[in-house]
């Protein structure tokens, strides 16, 4: 056997590791371990020069192992294993000691942390000596990148792909893309008009000779790892042929039933076959199954009669779609805090306690009002308050902040002030006006004579307690500013109520092995330098599926996200982890309990040469190690964390 | 005589609680420095051999921590580990060892105080129970 050669090499990092480990001696120890020919300690071990003293070392004195001590490796481990490879040395002999984020920055006492150090970097050398080369394989990559979820941010991604001219499957759950914001009214702080900016995009969309819409599917089961991923769709049926369909909305004029429109946030009526609104993309009808009344009581057709291109097909059946894609993007937005659960603010039971999104429809010229702000008896209000931070920045809910609704909130009241003769009360908490022009809009509308109460509110009433509140909604709210607990009537009171997860994203992190933060949004790999990657090589995330955000920094996440899409494409192939499970045919006694364990189907008892053994698919493999664990003979083990490389760290930590 | 600084190894798997010991060093939340580190790549993948290999070699603790259920980057791994862990509590009592020195934590990325938490409750617990019962018989 080839003799083992280590070099260890102990990081300064500065004075984030040297101010309290003393690095000189934990490289003089090191010097003392078993198999170690040089031991050195450098200022910045990541540095070119760090990297090279590496290189030279393996080139001049014939290391065939390496071990570095510096921070964690979540960081630099793949840094040194390049080097090593640079240097011919196969990556998987390199082993890293977070002497950095698990000591130097945890503890104080120089001589204690000097001690842990040596321990860490013990443990190190004796399990590099076990490990073994392995030999990364690469596979080509399907270009095709699917997208869930046709907001601006599925838009924008899609768009961004498919002018690479890369296949896009948009799968979108609703009728129609669009999102939340195809229901905005006006976009702060520049009131441009929403649907003005967001149809050219839709439009785009429908048309672009690269992107495939799927439209009224639901993505059900995703399999497989970045480059190969296979996934089902279920495409939903709508009762009317997309390819006849013209759009022409006779159907829907003619259907005898109408109910509450979603997409007016039920302030209008649409009828049970329907286009959700009038710019949607694609412009076809869509029949309400749960509410037709031909579903329920086998009577009507009414449609079908009516419709000229013979579209209307009752005998339609959902549809299931394969997809192959090599990346994934997610863009499932959020959804909207029921403003219901704070039952003191009287949403529900008060006829004109709107959300904002309810608000939005209504001063939106081709809203159920015509973009009129009205109470629900038609008259318009004379008071409005606009409550901050309804569900958000409260302990009770959410504890983080939505980010969207102070400004929101602002163009409420100059809305309201433009439309109306309505004095406004803004209730806020603080006021957070951070981004572009902000600052600048939130000035504008306090010069319009918006009146500002800093407090939260603790209750909406329409208890009178003067003749001035006699038929209006009492808002009782802690003024901070003045001390004192204020009540304000008012006509119309505006909850401008969270943003929070989607109610299935914990199906959806599931499904693609990614992670949620505590607040439930999706975890991004890094929070400052990966922020649309996630833990899953080839899935990555944009949008308020990631936290809240308004829609410039939406469309600024999917373009990244797109780029990073397309960066894969480029690659054109994906590395092979070779760090899967493997089987010692000669232990293995064919008893299937690695079958039974392994989530991913990875290893299958197979009759081999008349011998039944374990076999394990690397492709599938994700080398979780759970067969390993369950294998009653030892046969079964993942590379590069064997039990004896692992058994090797706890005996040398527990040496001394 | 100094006082009774206990070693316990911990097995920490790779994408939660390795991160919060991380995290727990990118905060500088200092925790007592008996704990050594073993990085898993999945909690389900702790075999039975490091605990009873740790308490062999003088362990006076044994901390498994490894994700929450809903984070596992395997899918299923922390049920896995679970159910290892309740055999293996079993067998390190039978070995006279006491309630407290093995310990199973789920402790995700973004909990970084819980980790520093766990692992001063650990090292408090351990310290009153003295040295590993095992240590003085494997001397033997």
């Amino acid at each position: 056997m080839e003799e083992i050669k280590t070099g260890v090499y102990i990081c300064h990092c500065g004075l984030n590791i040297a101010g309290t480990v003393d690095v000189e001696e934990v490289a003089r120890y090191a010097g003392t371990l078993p198999n170690v020919v040089v031991a050195r300690d450098y200022r910045y071990m990541c540095s070119d020069p760090g990297q090279a003293l590496i290189k030279d070392d393996i080139k001049n004195l014939g290391l065939n192992r390496v071990v570095v001590a510096s921070c964690s490796p979540r960081m630099h481990e793949p840094t040194f294993r390049r080097a090593c490879q640079d240097a011919g040395l196969n990556p998987y002999l390199y082993e890293h000691a977070n002497i950095r984020e698990h000591c130097s920055w945890v503890h104080d006492d120089r001589q204690v942390a000097t001690e842990k150090a040596k321990d860490l970097v013990r443990a190190a050398v004796m399990r590099v000596a076990l490990q073994e080369p392995l030999e990364i394989k690469e596979r080509p990559l399907n270009p095709n990148v699917l997208i869930v979820g046709g907001g601006i941010a599925g838009i924008q991604a899609s768009l961004d792909i498919a002018n690479g001219e890369h296949r896009v499957y948009l799968v979108e759950k609703e009728p129609a893309i669009g999102g939340h914001m195809a229901q905005l009214d006006r976009t702060f702080p520049t009131l441009d008009c929403s649907e003005c900016i967001l149809t050219p995009k839709m439009t785009e969309v429908g048309q672009h000779p690269f992107i495939t819409l799927l439209a009224y599917s639901e993505v059900e089961d995703i399999a497989g790892s970045v480059g190969n991923f296979k996934v089902r769709v279920r495409k939903k049926a709508r009762y009317v042929d997309e390819e006849k369909c013209t759009g022409c909305g006779v159907c829907e004029e003619k259907c005898p039933w109408k109910v509450d429109s979603e997409f007016e946030m039920g302030l209008g009526k649409r009828g049970v076959i329907y286009i959700p609104f009038a710019q949607a993309i694609p412009h076809v009808a869509t029949i309400d199954k749960e509410r037709c009344v031909y579903f329920l009581k086998g009577k009507c057709r009414a449609c079908e009669k009516f419709c000229d291109a013979k579209a209307v097909n009752f005998e339609q059946k959902d549809e299931i779609v394969e997809l192959e894609v090599g990346s994934i993007i997610l863009t499932t937005g959020y959804d909207l805090f029921d403003a219901r659960r704070i039952s003191q603010y009287g949403y529900g039971s008060y006829d004109n306690v709107l959300t904002g999104l309810e608000f939005e429809r209504m001063t939106c010229a081709a809203g159920p009002t015509g973009g009129k702000i009205l109470l629900k008896d038609g008259r318009e209000p004379e008071r409005v308050a606009i409550v901050h931070c309804v569900g958000s920045r409260d302990q009770n809910y959410h504890e983080y902040c939505s980010r969207v609704c102070c400004m929101y909130g602002l163009k409420y009241a100059h809305l309201i002030k433009e439309l109306t003769k309505a004095e406004v009360y803004q209730m806020y908490i603080d006021m957070r006006c951070f981004g572009e022009g902000f600052e600048e809009f939130y000035r504008r509308v306090c010069d319009e004579g918006v009146n500002f109460i800093r407090g939260k509110v603790a209750k909406v009433t329409n208890v009178a307690l003067t003749e001035e509140e006699q038929g209006k909604l009492i808002v009782i709210a802690e003024d901070t500013l003045l001390g004192g607990i204020i009540r304000v009537p008012v006509d119309m009171v505006i909850l401008c109520t969270a943003l929070e997860p989607r109610s299935d994203a914990e199906d959806v992190a599931k499904l693609l092995t990614i992670n949620r933060r505590a607040d439930g949004f999706f975890l991004e790999k890094h929070v400052k330098l990966d922020p649309v990657a996630t833990a899953t090589d080839g899935v990555f995330i944009a949008g308020c599926c990631e936290g809240p955000k308004d829609i410039p920094d939406t469309v600024a996440q999917a373009s990244a996200a797109a780029a990073k899409a397309l960066s894969v494409i480029s690659r054109g192939r994906v590395v092979i982890e070779p760090t899967v499970a493997q089987v010692n045919e000669v232990l293995c006694q064919a008893c299937g309990r690695c079958e039974e364990i392994c989530d991913f189907h990875a290893p299958k008892v197979i009759s081999k040469d008349g011998v039944r053994v374990s076999s394990v698919d690397a492709a599938l493999c994700k080398g979780c190690g759970a067969c390993a664990v369950v294998c009653p003979t030892g046969a079964m083990s993942v590379r590069h964390s064997t039990r004896e490389q692992i058994t090797s760290m706890v005996e040398a930590l527990l040496e001394v | 005589m100094a006082e009774f600084e206990p070693k316990i190894i911990a097995l920490c798997c790779n994408w939660c609680t390795y991160a919060a010991a991380d995290i727990a060093g990118t905060s500088r939340i200092h925790y007592p420095s008996n704990v050594r580190i073993v990085r898993v790549m999945c909690s389900g993948m702790v075999d039975p051999i490091y605990i009873l290999k740790a308490f062999e070699m003088g362990a006076d603790g044994v901390l498994i921590a490894g994700c929450h259920e809903a984070d596992c980057h395997y899918l299923n791994g922390p049920p896995k580990c679970d159910a290892m862990f309740e055999k293996m509590k079993r067998v390190v009592n039978m070995l006279g060892l006491e309630d407290g020195r093995l310990r199973r934590e789920m402790i995700s990325t973004s909990e970084a105080p819980i980790f520093a938490q766990v692992i001063e409750g650990m090292v408090k617990q351990i310290k009153k129970l003295g040295h590993s019962p095992l240590q003085e018989r494997v001397k033997v």
